[in-house]
């Protein structure tokens, strides 16, 4: 018999609560129909608690941790819903907005986006944070599709998705801070880029307009990351 | 003593302007300056973007006509395509123009020059508004909202919103028209043109009345340009340019809206962030000409529908040659409203119309291209640079207003030397200096617009500066 317990029961937002092993408190809370805020977590993908919108309250711990990187313990008692947490939710929001150029009524992903969704349903209706207007560049050199790094939020789904669903590793990040960006090989035009497939899956996974097909525009952007959690069954070893 | 009257907010335009009036010793008139006080930075910050979002940042530039942009935009991009755009796609794009056109013409017609019409020029400020225009004529006030109606509505039915609606793409549009949509437009149409006619029916009944002011509001011989189709008839989509003086002789017949920089340059004057336009054969000034209503009714032989073909034949008729005075942009509005709905009407008729094949699709094929349509205020001209993976380097845009420039500086010097004398300035003298700007239907930001909630404040000053008379309309009365 193993000593380790099958489940692990814990409290969240006042509510008894149990988890598998290995389940991350966002994992938990979705079960639980409990709603945290995500923007980099993406079923199908790995984590990586880049966004910092799923941050939660655990009891004993000094700082906020993000629930989609932080596993469940036993007798955890963990605040998802609090006016500190919804503060910070609406701060992280804000400096995201704040960080590039976000014009949601010339953005392909209008209507779409899910950046545009939270700050809708958090209820965001100010960004109070100085917009930073940095002068970012469009990389259309790809046949199908564009970047527009004045859209992306750093979430990294497209490096992701590439490395471990696609297997090309096109994507990747450079810079450090507020000079990160994505990039495309070794920063070459994505265009030019000798490994990618153009299989489009980080254009389906990219949660706001950043990565978007040709020759569309102002809101005609909808995308269907929902194929990934299949490819990953599909891919599991019996 | 010369003196300086400032008329700062000019009222019931769209946008923000001021005019300058400067006296002489003797109280005359001596220069009037219209001075656009605002800057427009589309051709700047959409420089690195790409040309299909072309569309949908331009139409940003106007909340009232949204759709004039969207259409020389996308016949831009088409030309940066190099394809033929399906024959439906263009027909549809030009529907929706003409219902643009329709609203736009009602919003000028009714509630910003109505006021001035049904009230008279001198009528108190405090009712000289759409309001007003209710008391004395509720039908009338009807009729423009229902006008205006109308042409929103359409555009709503075809692109799925009334303003800044993204169905015109680059290649084509987004979607094609279904029946159920089509047959809602063709139902709307004979209440549409029943206003038009009685509308039209009171202004030619009133017309006299304004005898005055007909002489005077920017009357005086120009050229004029606008799009004509290949056999002379008024055209609103494609087309070419033709160029005539005030005689009626044609200046340039044929001129290809691709070479526009070849024939169009532009003077800049220090009291204004607008250009001055004129045609470059002929030189600065003598080279100015006007767009819009007037010059499309003045450049066309006929409109091309039977019941705007008579109208047309009537406004005409006032003169031997071309019609002058620019307060008769009223009237070719009214025309060019009975126009469209008839030609809205002939285009949905038109069973190919619900044809499924409404967008080429294409890569760039050619770095630089140009887009010309005429809007409700005039030829508006769109023309893009850009890179191989089609990234915008370069764009430049000529606005309707922006042709009518220097006519309407003039027209205001024009009106001002007749009306305003000393500096007992009365409130109806100075509104008849900015009726003669409302007649160009001018959109100046292009995204805002008063009717009757702007302060307007005139100052008549000394040569030294110093404020001889204030006088203040209160943000509170109309106007």
């Amino acid at each position: 018999m193993s000593a380790t317990p099958a489940v692990k029961t814990f409290v969240i937002d006042g509510v008894d609560a149990s988890a598998r092993p290995e389940q991350t408190i966002l994992a938990a809370a979705r079960e639980h129909n409990i709603f945290i805020p995500t923007l980099c977590h993406l079923d199908g993908l790995s984590d990586v608690g880049a966004c910092r919108l799923c941050l939660v309250e655990v009891k004993g711990a000094r700082r906020l941790l993000p629930a989609c990187t932080t596993r469940v313990e036993e007798g955890m008692e963990v605040t998802c819903n609090s006016p500190r947490i919804a503060a910070y939710r609406q701060m992280t929001l804000q400096l995201l907005f704040a960080e590039r150029n976000h014009v949601c009524s010339v953005c392909v992903a209008n209507r779409h986006c899910e950046l545009q969704a939270l700050a809708t349903s958090l209820g965001m209706t100010h960004v109070e944070i100085p917009y930073r207007f940095p002068s970012l560049t469009v990389d259309a050199s790809h046949e199908r599709f564009t970047l527009d790094h004045n859209r992306c939020i750093l979430c990294t789904r497209c490096i992701r998705v590439c490395s471990e669903i696609e297997g090309a590793h096109t994507w990747d990040l450079m810079g450090r801070g507020i000079q990160s960006r994505v990039i495309t090989d070794l920063d070459q035009p994505w265009g030019e880029s000798d490994t990618c497939t153009s299989c489009g899956k980080c254009v389906q996974v990219c949660p706001t307009g950043a990565l978007f097909q040709k020759n569309r525009t102002g809101g005609q952007g909808c995308k269907d990351p929902s194929f990934l959690p299949y490819l990953r069954t599909m891919r599991e070893e019996p | 003593m010369s003196r300086t009257i400032t008329i700062a907010p000019v009222t019931r335009l769209e946008g923000h302007a001021k005019i300058t009036l400067q006296l002489d010793d003797a109280g005359v008139v001596q220069e009037a300056y219209f001075h656009i006080t605002q800057i427009r930075g589309f051709e700047k910050f959409c420089e690195g973007r790409p040309y299909y979002e072309m569309p949908g940042i331009m139409a940003r530039i106007c909340g009232i006509c949204p759709v004039s942009h969207l259409v020389a935009s996308a016949k831009a991009c088409d030309a940066l395509l190099a394809v033929r755009i399906p024959s439906v796609a263009a027909h549809l794009r030009l529907i929706m123009n003409l219902a643009q056109l329709v609203q736009s013409h009602a919003l000028s017609f009714f509630y910003l020059s109505a006021p001035d019409l049904l009230l008279g020029m001198d009528a108190d400020p405090g009712k000289r508004h759409i309001l007003g225009v209710a008391q004395v004529s509720p039908e009338a006030a009807l009729d423009g909202v229902r006008l205006r109606q109308f042409g929103q509505q359409i555009i709503e039915l075809l692109g799925g919103q009334r303003i800044h609606p993204g169905w015109i793409v680059p290649g084509g549009v987004n979607e094609p028209l279904s029946e159920t949509k089509r047959d809602q437009m063709l139902a709307m149409i004979p209440a549409a043109r029943a206003i038009v006619q009685r509308t039209l029916a009171w202004f030619k009944r009133d017309i006299e009345k304004f005898h005055a002011e007909i002489e005077v509001f920017a009357n005086f011989p120009t050229l004029f340009l606008g799009l004509v189709d290949d056999e002379g008839k008024a055209e609103y989509y494609d087309g070419h340019l033709r160029l005539c003086d005030s005689a009626g002789n044609l200046v340039a017949g044929n001129l290809n809206p691709n070479d526009y920089a070849s024939f169009i340059s532009e003077a800049i004057e220090p009291f204004t962030y607008l250009k001055f336009p004129y045609y470059t054969p002929l030189g600065y000034p003598g080279g100015i000409y006007r767009v819009g209503p007037l010059a499309r009714l003045n450049l066309a032989e006929r409109c091309g529908t039977p019941l705007a073909d008579l109208e047309w034949q009537q406004f005409r008729a006032m003169s031997a040659g071309p019609v002058l005075s620019s307060f008769h942009y009223h009237y070719a509005r009214l025309v060019e409203m009975l126009h469209a709905t008839e030609k809205i009407e002939q285009l949905l008729l038109d069973p190919n119309i619900l044809d499924h094949h409404v967008r080429a699709t294409a890569r760039v094929n050619c770095n630089e291209g140009v887009g010309v349509a005429e809007a409700p205020r005039g030829t508006l001209l769109h023309h893009y640079k850009v890179n191989d993976d089609g990234l915008i380097t370069h764009a430049n845009l000529i606005i309707a207003t922006g042709h009518n420039n220097a006519a309407m500086n003039r027209g205001i010097l024009q009106t001002a030397r007749h009306f305003v004398r000393g500096d007992q300035v009365a409130e109806g003298m100075l509104n008849r200096v900015e009726a003669v700007i409302r007649t160009f239907d001018p959109c100046l930001s292009c995204s805002t617009h008063a009717v009757g909630r702007m302060p307007l404040q005139v100052d008549l000053r000394a040569a030294d500066g110093t404020i001889v008379r204030r006088m203040q309309r209160d943000s509170t009365q109309g106007d």
